[in-house]
């Protein structure tokens, strides 16, 4: 089923309501869940949380815009309470950060294949093989530190070997900084944006929330690393969107992201109690983007239609995207940044990025220390070494 | 009664996903021989580095606190332990009060999770036993508070032992309070809790002792007598509980 955005109006926001009950529901389960469940899970909460985040940016500088941009925000934040509160507590910290990469693999793997505008796809694949890499360092650490097998979270559908060395992806600003789509850009690249900036944003305020809570240094300092290049990513990925845009114009995208993600969510559901929350936000969300659309209409005096085709039919995959990640960890992990481009020639990295990645990685590499000589086997490293004694 | 444990669609295990798992070892083996994704030579010695530097380096957590009164720097039992490390024996007697307190707490957690259970007809633990044990666990907190105070030493303040008890005791708590954990699952995390304050409690005694503190010893042996009943009737519960579940 292809997406119409002004197919429906969806849920008027003054009947978006919630008790304390609702909001904090009954959790999946770690055990019996779809890995994708989770997914979906942590994907929805970076998405609402991201709406927050630019609501109140708004609200700071639109003053005609308070009121409408607060009532939606109240509903966006109480979405994004109800989804975050679907993680069950026996999730360990270090095995939601596992699930943060899964996401991070999986659903840019989709986002890269979906994207209609080869530098863009470019971009999410250079990033794609970062997040790849943390996977490894973190599953490494959580085998040595806890005891515990980092597949008992991704269920077998994401694969546990290094990519592109995170030791390696620390870059100058300068070299992280991306060339911004145009005015005229397909819609689902503008969508793109915003929904792969939601997720990456939320890793990193994760990273930098759990990261102090961790007692062994290898874990604190492992978590200061990987932040690092989650902002990075933050950079990389919001510098994607036309910094001409004004405000209102990239809010009603963001809304016409959030009810496509919904959409794509609630279409691969297999849990009926979450899909059915999957269902009720999507019409929650027709009902900001009809409200934002209505507010573009009347302050910018333009036709909000004109920004969208008249469906969507591509949706995110939620499922393994083993192949195509091997087939670009084969094809382009030895890329680097120079600028806005990516280049060839590991020696001809800029100088700010070499003097910023030295000054680093003087005092020793977290990610190296966390993961060297680990191969990844079921049951964790020591189900390898156990046979032997 | 219905079981708390059962056979159902759990996806952890790589038994779950066979041909995903035989390809995640596939892909390891080929994609590990590119340049850029080799594994660093190295093994896990290289963190252990990090760490034994960090512990080289590092503070404590805290310090056990001054007494906060001159009067109660001059109290007759903090007079009879000068010449030795009096910090010590305070630090522990905080480290109980502190397990103590929150272990009142654990036991009301599963109290409700018993209350709960019995009102499904799933396991019937005696709730008085467990009150019995509650009541005596707040006993066992006022008679260290009492202990601190006579000492000169302030029961309110968090010895860096009580901290550390109480990040000891996080795991604990989750158990006991998540609405889906068993009966027997909290009986387990709370046979923990017994033993360890078992143990402690002869330390305790050992150490008052050691002090010259024998009229505390005195008490505190009696604490020792009912954390030892406590002992047994929280395996007893178990036993019976994980027993009748197995059927």
């Amino acid at each position: 089923m292809a997406l119409n955005l002004f197919d429906s109006k969806g849920t008027p926001v003054a009947k978006q309501r919630f008790s304390w009950r609702e909001l904090t529901p009954k959790p999946i389960s770690k055990l019996d869940d779809d890995a994708f469940t989770r997914v979906r899970v942590i994907l929805m909460n970076g998405v609402e949380s991201d709406a927050v985040r630019l609501q109140y940016a708004m609200q700071r500088f639109n003053r005609e815009l308070r009121l409408p941009i607060a009532e939606i925000m109240r509903a966006e934040h109480h979405q994004q309470t109800m989804i975050n509160w679907l993680l069950s507590p026996d999730h360990s910290p270090l095995e939601i950060t596992i699930g943060y990469e899964q996401v991070a693999i999986e659903v840019t793997s989709s986002v890269a294949q979906n994207e209609p505008d080869p530098y863009l796809a470019q971009v999410y694949r250079f990033g794609l093989l970062e997040d790849f890499d943390h996977l490894y360092r973190y599953a490494a650490l959580m085998d040595r530190l806890e005891g515990k097998d980092a597949n008992n979270i991704l269920q077998g559908y994401t694969d546990i070997i290094p990519g592109r060395p995170t030791s390696i992806q620390h870059r100058h600003p300068e070299d992280d900084l991306r060339d911004p789509y145009g005015p005229d850009s397909d819609p689902l690249s503008k969508i793109h944006a915003a929904l792969i900036t939601a997720a990456e944003y939320q890793t990193h305020e994760y990273y930098m929330h759990y990261g102090p809570w961790f007692a062994d240094p290898v874990a604190r300092q492992l978590y200061a690393e990987i932040a690092s290049v989650e902002a990075q990513h933050v950079t990389q990925y919001s510098s994607l969107i036309n910094p001409d845009d004004d405000g209102l114009t990239q809010l009603l995208m963001h809304e016409a992201m959030e009810v496509y993600t919904y959409w794509s969510c609630m279409e691969q559901e297999d849990n009926p109690r979450i899909k059915a929350i999957w269902e009720r936000f999507f019409d929650y969300e027709l009902g900001h983007f009809h409200t934002v659309a209505e507010l573009y209409k009347k302050t910018l005096r333009k036709d909000p239609q004109a920004l969208f085709p008249k469906a969507f039919d591509r949706r995110i995959e939620f499922k393994s995207h083993r192949d195509f990640v091997a087939q670009v960890l084969q094809e382009e992990v030895h890329l680097r940044a120079r600028g806005p481009r990516f280049i060839e020639d590991k020696d001809a990295e800029g100088e700010r990025t070499i003097e910023y990645r030295e000054t680093l990685n003087a005092d020793g590499i977290p990610s190296d220390a966390a993961s060297a000589g680990y191969q990844w086997y079921p049951g964790t490293e020591l189900a390898r070494k156990v046979v032997n004694l | 009664m219905a079981k708390s444990t059962q056979m159902g669609m759990n996806r952890t295990g790589a038994q779950m996903a066979p041909e995903n798992v035989k390809q995640m070892q596939q892909d390891a083996s080929q994609l590990m021989q590119l340049q850029d994704t080799q594994v660093q030579v190295g093994s896990e010695f290289d963190a252990i580095e990090m760490r034994l530097k960090e512990i080289a380096e590092t503070d404590r957590v805290g310090s056990v606190p001054l007494p906060g009164t001159v009067k109660g720097a001059v109290k007759a039992g903090m007079q009879k332990m000068m010449g030795r490390n009096a910090e010590v024996f305070i630090d522990k007697l905080g480290e109980r009060l502190a397990y103590e307190r929150t272990g009142v707490r654990l036991y009301e957690a599963l109290i409700v999770k018993c209350r709960g259970a019995a009102q499904e007809g799933r396991f019937n633990v005696s709730i008085d036993q467990l009150l019995h044990i509650h009541d005596e666990e707040a006993r066992h907190f006022k008679l260290l508070t009492e202990a601190m105070t006579k000492l000169g030493a302030d029961p309110t303040a968090m010895t860096p032992c009580a901290d550390v008890v109480g990040v000891q005791s996080i795991g604990i708590l989750q158990v006991l309070t998540d609405p889906r954990t068993s009966i027997p699952q909290c009986l387990n995390a709370m046979l923990t809790v017994e033993l360890a304050d078992n143990a402690a409690w002869e330390l305790l005694i050992q150490l008052a002792q050691d002090m010259g503190q024998d009229d505390l010893a005195e008490q505190f042996e009696g604490a020792l007598a009912a954390e030892e009943e406590h002992l047994a009737i929280v395996k007893q519960m178990l036993q019976d509980a994980v027993q009748a579940e197995a059927g």
